[in-house]
């Protein structure tokens, strides 16, 4: 087995297994968890509907906090949106995925996509310098803070460097790529990118009981 | 405003460059030992952990903007007082203890244990520089609600018997006394009567069945008494069937500002017995701002099931009683401008009922800027304005308020919180400012129309 072969077969397959596992493991721990009833009559019915109004809306930053926030706010949605293009836009990650999942749909073309990664390079190393300038950063980051950057940032690098080369062979540069996604899938779970799916779950607890008082979300 | 060392700041902006290391005072209640007082912290911290604010817990990103929502960061630029780095302590319990990769955390030494040392310093973040206002909950991309997780985490710091020695002392006293001030079931009487002469007004007092039970601030029966007459002129003007009572009168809770909930339920249950005892269909809460979230929001949980009565704050009663006619009034030729109480409006959901009675009172309104849900808090609030150290501290993000209420260039300002009022009598004190604050209630009760008062 070529080291290609191992980070397409086991590598990514036992990634995908702990990516499921442990999101599932730190999901149940969190919702089996007492939830003590809330008797206070309510002045609206918030439930579900409240949840998904506030999944959506926290999307945006509020008015006032606009100019304080404007610097990290652009350059997550940049990166989130670099993330989303490359992961799902580019045509060899399309044909990956039909593999398994026995369809397809349109991609971008690679000059885009190579724009996009290249943005979300940009945007993810602004905002480590402003984690490592910025005091009140400083204070309150640690280790998942870094290594997560660093998780996320890797799948980008490794990729845009396959079509350069540098006299290294395309298989070991594309093996190097799927290690760096596996080393990431295998991350996400444990640190502060498992907000990919506990973000439905803050937004949507706090939605339902601020709606509930009726109160601003 | 240069920081040297994260503590010790030198404001180059002074005539004088003056370099003062802070006092650092800790107060410590009882004679606990440092071990038992880490523990009953832990416990205690534990026992918030549900799923909702496992998930908040669990959510952070750490991306900081919850600095940029927050009063006495945003005024001071201390790193520390970043709402999410305040439940620091409480956070780290729950990833080392109970969160679902608690065991690893441990195991791999992740996690420092908590110190005496870190919640010593803690209090300093969990009471002097929070009042709870929540609007570090809004601005939070994950939508954690940070301020209610503050509220948790001084359980933790109360039964370790860490709470600053001010506000220990207020909520003991509220606990033993029925009141904060020390107002007694007589004293309260006395001002009742005291009121009814000098305003010529009717107050009922322990009627046995009525529809409506009227209940009061300690600040308010102290430093504002009139507050006690505009309630009752209200009312008569509504033709209400109502009364005070002497078994059930004081709104204010300390026990959920300084963290006790043993003493946030007593106080509930005075009030929750005392309606249900005359068989009240509404309790109206004065102008108190956390006396609404306490029995509003979290009263029937103290009570353990549904309350068999309305909960209304008096903003929102007036806003009832002038939409349908209940009572009128004349209308005041004045520009006024409305500072809201966050309990009350940001929190409790609220905020349309004050409009409400200013649009009845047809002044004209100078809403502030971002007034409203993102309204700046007085400072006062969360139990703040007990705490004498943090005076210098409250002084300084006052100034934001006030620079908030001069941009509408109102003639009066009003809120509906004695709390905040006294926070704003204090702020006008110490910064000889022309503003002073006045009662919503009280400029109602003033321009009831005549007839049925």
């Amino acid at each position: 087995m070529d080291l290609l072969e191992f980070a397409r077969g086991p590598a990514l397959q036992a990634a995908a297994y702990i990516l499921v596992l442990g999101t599932i493991w730190r999901f149940v721990g969190i919702v089996l968890l007492k939830e003590k009833p809330d008797y206070s009559e309510p002045r609206k019915s918030g439930g579900f509907p409240a949840a998904l109004k506030v999944i959506y809306t926290r999307s945006f930053t509020a008015k006032p906090f606009k100019a304080a926030t404007m610097y990290p706010k652009m350059m997550a949605y940049v990166m989130h949106i670099g993330l989303f293009a490359v992961l799902f836009l580019f045509v060899p990650h399309i044909m990956f995925f039909k593999g398994f999942l026995g369809f397809d749909w349109p991609g971008l073309p690679n000059s885009v996509i190579f724009f996009f990664g290249v943005a979300a390079i940009v945007s993810g190393v602004a905002l480590l310098v402003r984690r490592l300038t910025n005091p009140v950063l400083r204070l309150i980051s640690n280790f998942d803070d870094y290594f997560s950057w660093f998780v996320t940032m890797l799948p980008f690098v490794t990729g845009l460097l396959i079509p350069v080369r540098m006299g290294v062979r395309f298989e070991t540069l594309l093996a190097i790529h799927i290690l760096s996604v596996a080393l990431l899938l295998i991350w996400l779970p444990f640190g502060k990118l498992g907000h990919t799916f506990l973000v439905f779950i803050t937004r949507g607890t706090t939605g339902m009981v601020f709606e509930r008082r009726g109160a601003k979300t | 405003m240069t920081t040297v060392d994260g503590r010790h700041t030198i404001d180059r902006a002074a005539e004088r460059l003056a370099y003062k290391p802070p006092e650092i005072r800790h107060d410590r209640q009882g004679d606990l030992d440092d071990k038992t007082r880490i523990d009953k912290a832990m416990y205690n911290f534990l026992k918030n952990f549900n799923s909702q604010t496992a998930s908040y817990l669990d959510g952070c990103l750490h991306c900081g903007m919850c600095a940029d929502a927050c009063h006495f960061h945003v005024r001071t630029d201390d790193p520390r007082y970043t709402p999410i780095w305040k439940i620091e302590l409480f956070k780290r319990t729950y990833k080392r203890q109970v969160g679902p990769f608690a065991f690893f955390y441990r195991l791999l030494g992740l996690k420092r244990k908590v110190t005496i040392d870190d919640l010593q310093e803690w209090q300093h973040l969990l009471y002097d520089s929070c009042t709870v206002c929540g609007r570090c909950s809004l601005v939070c991309p994950m939508g954690i609600d940070i301020a209610g997780l503050v509220t948790m985490a001084r359980h933790g710091m109360f039964k370790a018997g860490l709470v600053p020695h001010e506000l220990h002392e207020v909520a003991k006293r509220a606990a033993e006394t029925g009141s904060p001030l020390g107002i007694t079931a007589e004293k309260f009487e006395d001002r009742v009567e005291w009121m009814a002469d000098e305003h010529e007004v009717e107050i009922p007092m322990d009627v046995e069945q009525a529809d409506v039970l009227a209940v009061m601030s300690s600040i308010e029966i102290q430093k504002y008494p009139q507050s006690i007459a505009a309630t009752a002129k209200i009312l008569n003007a509504a033709g209400e069937s109502w009364t005070f009572r002497t078994d059930g009168f004081e709104a204010t809770n300390f026990g959920l500002l300084s963290g006790n909930p043993d003493w946030q339920k007593e106080a509930s249950m005075k009030l929750i017995n005392a309606a249900v005892k005359i068989g009240a269909k509404t309790l109206v809460l004065p102008e108190c701002g956390h006396a609404y979230m306490a029995l509003r929001w979290m009263g029937a949980n103290m009570y353990g099931k549904p309350l068999p009565f309305r909960v209304l704050h008096i903003s929102e009663y007036l806003a009832e009683a002038l939409n349908s006619g209940k009572i009128k009034v004349k209308t005041v030729d004045k520009s006024v401008t409305y500072h809201d109480p966050c309990q009350v409006s940001r929190r409790g959901g609220a905020t349309q009922a004050a409009r409400d009675v200013i649009k009845h009172l047809g002044v004209d309104f100078r809403e502030m800027e971002y007034g409203g849900d993102y309204n700046w808090c007085c400072g006062g609030g969360g139990g703040v304005v007990t705490i004498t150290r943090a005076d210098p501290l409250r002084h300084r993000v006052f100034k934001l308020k006030m620079d908030q209420v001069e941009k509408t260039e109102a003639d009066e300002l009003l809120s509906s919180c004695a709390n905040c009022r006294q926070t704003f009598d204090d702020g006008q004190e110490h910064f000889n400012w022309d503003y002073t604050m006045g009662s919503l209630m009280e400029m109602v009760a003033e321009n009831l129309e005549e007839g049925r008062s």
